[in-house]
């Protein structure tokens, strides 16, 4: 499977609560970030953790802004998510 | 990875119970696993990362490779993030002038302990983890470490399969040090971010 994102591309995390454990962490969830890098792939924890079968797929490094996180701060946190967590939101430049 | 928020005594015994299972089961003898974390936690020490970190201020073509990709980097000075157990994969950040960098974990506790040794209890604190991401100049300064305000600060949430680690700045006046004089000078908050150097 190839790489559905990359760097550079805007994307939107899941806004779901899922009953399941997950990966992206609630403050995360429904936030607006920016693609640095892939770092690799690797199987779904979601899917793991319930015994499903779960193919490796890409994860990113996403950076969003605090403030689109907390409603305020004006650092940066960086998370590593996996692609079932994202969906594009925009793509700028060539390609 | 570390605690869920569960207590810590209820983790320990479901470890004990799984260790007790594989041994029942002729899948691990009762010393193979002892000795297999000893072997590791013995090669675990921040003095890895500070070995990474004085190489880095010292040799720029190590720099750029450490930073670039830091698990083909690690062998040139002998090291890995696997120490036995599984490879992961390391992504090295860098602070500059104007840009910080601070790891944490916020889900768990994940960690470089190949390169960090074992975790401060405070990292894996909920304390630490909740704020560091909401408020991390605020964190900073609990440690004592007051950050010029115009210094951008990252925070890296580990929170899947990479495990992060920080370049400190090389602090001024350090010129005459060598290799193994900067290596001291590094601290394990520093690779964690919560210290300048």
């Amino acid at each position: 499977m190839a790489e559905r994102f990359r760097p550079g591309d805007r994307v939107l995390t899941s806004p779901a609560d899922p009953a399941h454990h997950t990966r992206l962490p609630r403050y995360a969830r429904g936030a607006a970030g920016t693609v640095v890098e892939v770092e690799g792939r690797y199987p779904l924890p979601d899917d793991r953790s319930r015994g499903l079968p779960a193919e490796a797929e890409p994860v990113y490094a996403v950076r969003f802004p605090a403030a689109g996180l907390f409603g305020a701060g004006d650092h940066q946190v960086v998370l590593a998510l996996w692609e079932s967590y994202l969906r594009l939101e925009g793509r700028s430049g060539r390609g | 990875m570390g605690d869920h928020g569960g207590p810590a005594h209820g983790l320990a015994a479901r470890v004990r119970r799984v260790e007790a299972l594989l041994e029942r089961r002729g899948l691990v003898g009762a010393a193979e696993l002892d000795r297999a974390l000893e072997a590791y936690l013995a090669r675990a020490t921040p003095a890895n990362g500070a070995r990474l970190v004085a190489r880095a201020w010292l040799d720029e073509g190590f720099r750029s490779r450490l930073l670039a990709d830091a698990g083909a980097a690690l062998p040139e000075l002998g090291l890995s993030t696997g120490g036995g157990i599984a490879e992961q994969r390391l992504k090295v950040v860098a602070n500059t002038e104007d840009t910080h960098n601070v790891i944490v974990c916020t889900l768990c506790s994940c960690y470089p302990v190949a390169l960090l040794g074992p975790s401060p209890t405070w990292y894996k604190s909920e304390s630490y983890r909740s704020r560091v991401v909401r408020d991390p100049r605020g964190v900073l300064r609990e440690f004592g470490f007051a950050l010029d305000q115009d210094v951008e600060i990252t925070v890296w949430d580990a929170t899947a399969e990479s495990r992060y680690m920080v370049l400190p700045r090389r602090p001024a006046g350090t010129g005459d040090l060598g290799e193994a004089g900067l290596a001291a000078l590094v601290t394990r908050n520093g690779l964690i971010g919560v210290a300048p150097v």
